[in-house]
């Protein structure tokens, strides 16, 4: 399968490696990878702060990119649900409103993807650890993801999965509202982050890069040396 | 920044600083997280029940004025007084003239948050009415003069020790640590009060229209006497709370426990359809139904957020939202916390002043997967912005996001504006986490990722072309 990589904005700039896991992981299982690179960000920032005008200015950026993808993959089930979930409601009405709705439909999270998509779950992975997941929102309530990751993991060989108590709890980041309301984010990040020390894990794994950008704030000035990584490197680990 | 906003920050930035306080809460609601689930699994299917509460909700929301006219027409055929109020104001004064006409002394009152919204006991002790709240925890919430915490639980901030506190030095009553001493110290007080009561004032959980009665549903009693023991009932409810058919609280009434309590019933459920009939021995004169609106009918003209008439104001989205968790229910300002006062008091009381409570919200959607009657909350608290922007942009957001918009839309300046942060980011540890950091509102409380040496696509075009 041609699969056309969508790499979120943060991820490009901060998390390159976790793209690269994703581009090795497709093609290992024999898959083309390619990645349009017209691409910037998916609007989310303006969407989610009300201004939807500045958001389809973004969004349009992502249609063009993606116009002749046959499916498009990306390894955030926030922006990808901004994509899926989001972009119809954005361009409802728009000129652009169909090709919305057909880039939603082509659109999958990492996880989703492998599992319901190519139906893999084994990847041969290999990662020596206890590790917790973090059900990121937007991956779990909009687009459904929960059962995925953990399948996913339950076949990397040396790992153990140390479910927390707090799994599907909110990490607190909410794109502007992490700096808009500064305390209330981090009291949410305070919370999650003593539920991940509780399980005794040495790594917290999440579907999405933007929570462990706000999981990994908090745990480096806590000075935990307990690590964070995406699920896509853990599944390129071997 | 209206008032509002600035005080919700306020009281935000208090609340979340205050360990112990959240530590209670949560504790507090762990318990409830047990029984609801415990009570959730009793039911054949919770989405199932779910799915026909709303549509259930979805059909009297739709045709309000067909079962709102049969509920009035039937509950003043056996005599009870319909008042249709426009406004809490109007509301308020038909209360006040009941009350003026039959020469009312003593008011007793059950638990009703349609009454907070409207600020009903201001409004009537300022007429030199006593109005004496009989549910427990409206009760204690009274002798401190505060408001409810919370819509459900509204003493659920206070320990056992602070209401002992409070009764020794309110009711002169001797210091206990057992919940069923202090119980009964509130008892001794109430039940006098309901004999001296000439006016019981009620809100309503559902309207039943088929039938023409209001239920309402309860744990301690108080609520019953409250309606039968004085001479007259006024009963004052949202005109939301209209249900078709009287075999529906065979749903709703089990939902609302468990949503609202985690219990499979309350311990008393009541169905009230009138004053005294002839015949009868007890029971109050006169009952008097006053249906509010208060902006409901706006709701009702929003296609997108009508769903939020489907409340049953059950509490489920406070209990699980992590804001509330975090910020308790005084930061809000509102008769209605959490995630559903969030997205309401926008409508019910002004977007511009009251948009920042639908932005402090991560979106996390765990309210809306709360919710019994499946209101959309997250998406409407996202509405609500969107809404507010377009009506009345933050000069600074529009600037900022006209920018971003414009540099996403230039994909190689957006690449070069992203090197020159690079550029840039070495000098930022000498600013980090002081009033000259650019990301303080980050920095002050977490640490910040450091951009990679080079982009993802940077790297891809340099390993693949």
């Amino acid at each position: 399968m041609r699969i056309s990589l969508f790499v979120p904005c943060f991820v490009d700039q901060i998390y390159p490696q976790v793209a690269w896991s994703v581009v090795r992981v497709l093609e290992e299982l024999g898959h083309q990878v390619d990645f349009p690179e017209g691409q910037s960000c998916c609007g989310q920032p303006p969407f989610n702060t009300g201004y939807w005008d500045e958001a389809r200015t973004a969004a349009r950026v992502a249609l063009a990119a993606f116009r002749d993808s046959e499916v498009v993959v990306g390894p955030s089930g926030s922006c990808v649900a901004m994509m899926k979930v989001f972009y119809p409601q954005l361009f409802k009405g728009d000129s652009q409103e169909l090709e919305a709705r057909e880039l939603a439909a082509k659109t999958h999270e990492f996880s989703s993807f492998l599992v319901n998509t190519l139906g893999v779950t084994d990847l041969g992975a290999k990662f020596e650890g206890k590790v917790t997941f973090h059900d990121g929102c937007h991956g779990l309530r909009e687009l459904g993801v929960k059962k995925e990751p953990r399948a996913l993991l339950a076949n990397v060989r040396g790992l153990e999965l140390l479910e927390m108590a707090e799994a599907e709890s909110c990490c607190g980041f909410g794109g502007t509202f992490a700096v808009k309301f500064p305390t209330i984010s981090t009291a949410m990040d305070e919370v999650k982050c003593a539920s991940i020390l509780e399980t005794g894990a040495d790594v917290v794994v999440s579907n999405d890069s933007s929570c462990l950008m706000q999981i990994r704030g908090m745990l480096d000035k806590q000075k935990s040396t307990i690590r964070s990584l995406h699920l896509a490197e853990v599944l390129a680990s071997r | 920044m209206t008032t509002f906003a600035s005080e919700f920050k306020k009281m935000a930035g208090r609340y979340t600083a205050d360990l112990t306080h959240r530590a209670f809460i949560k504790k507090a609601l762990s318990g409830y997280y047990q029984k609801r689930d415990d009570s959730k699994a009793s039911f054949q299917s919770w989405q199932g029940a779910r799915d026909l509460a709303a549509e259930t909700k979805y059909e009297a929301v739709n045709h309000l004025d067909r079962y709102l006219v049969e509920f009035a027409e039937k509950i003043e055929a056996r005599g009870a007084k319909i008042f249709w109020a426009p406004s809490a104001r109007e509301a308020r004064d038909y209360i006040l003239g009941v009350a003026r006409e039959n020469g009312v002394r003593s008011i007793i009152k059950s638990k009703t948050m349609t009454s907070e919204e409207i600020h009903l006991n201001d409004a009537l002790e300022k007429e030199g009415y006593g109005v004496f709240e009989s549910d427990l925890g409206e009760y204690i919430v009274q002798l401190r003069k505060e408001p409810p915490y919370h819509l459900v639980f509204p003493a659920m901030h206070l320990t056992r020790g602070q209401i002992s506190d409070l009764f020794q030095k309110e009711l002169g009553s001797a210091p206990t640590d057992s919940p069923e001493e202090l119980t009964m110290i509130a008892r001794r007080v109430m039940r006098r009060k309901y004999c001296e009561a000439d006016m019981g004032i009620s809100g309503a959980n559902f309207a039943v229209a088929e039938t023409g009665m209001i239920s309402i549903t309860e744990n301690e009693g108080n609520a019953r006497l409250t309606t039968s023991l004085p001479r007259i009932h006024v009963a004052i409810l949202g005109i939301e709370k209209v249900l078709p058919r009287l075999e529906d609280l065979a749903l709703f009434l089990p939902m609302l426990a468990t949503a609202g309590a985690g219990q499979q019933m309350t311990c008393y459920n009541t169905m009230y359809g009138g004053p005294r009939q002839p015949g009868e021995i007890d029971g109050p004169e006169q009952m008097h139904v006053v249906l509010l609106d208060n902006r409901r009918t706006e709701l009702l003209a929003d296609a997108e957020q009508r769903d939020t008439l489907g409340c049953i104001r059950c509490g489920a989205c406070l209990n699980v939202c992590p804001i509330f968790k975090n910020v308790g229910g005084y930061s809000y300002g509102t008769t209605y916390q959490g995630p559903i006062g969030s997205v309401i008091t926008p409508h019910l009381r002004g977007l511009q002043d009251w948009k920042h409570l639908s932005a402090a919200s991560s979106l996390c959607g765990a309210c809306t997967e709360a919710c019994p009657v499946k209101i959309d909350l997250h998406h409407h608290l996202l509405q609500n912005r969107r809404n507010a922007a377009a009506a009345k942009p933050v000069m600074i957001e529009k600037i900022s996001f006209l920018g971003f918009a414009w540099l996403m839309s230039h994909p190689s300046i957006y690449h070069l504006a992203a090197k020159l942060g690079r550029v840039f980011q070495p000098l930022h540890p000498i600013v980090n986490g002081t009033f000259l950091d650019p990301l303080i509102a980050w920095t002050r409380s977490r640490a910040f990722p450091n951009l990679a040496p080079t982009s993802f696509h940077e790297q891809w075009k340099k390993s693949r072309k």
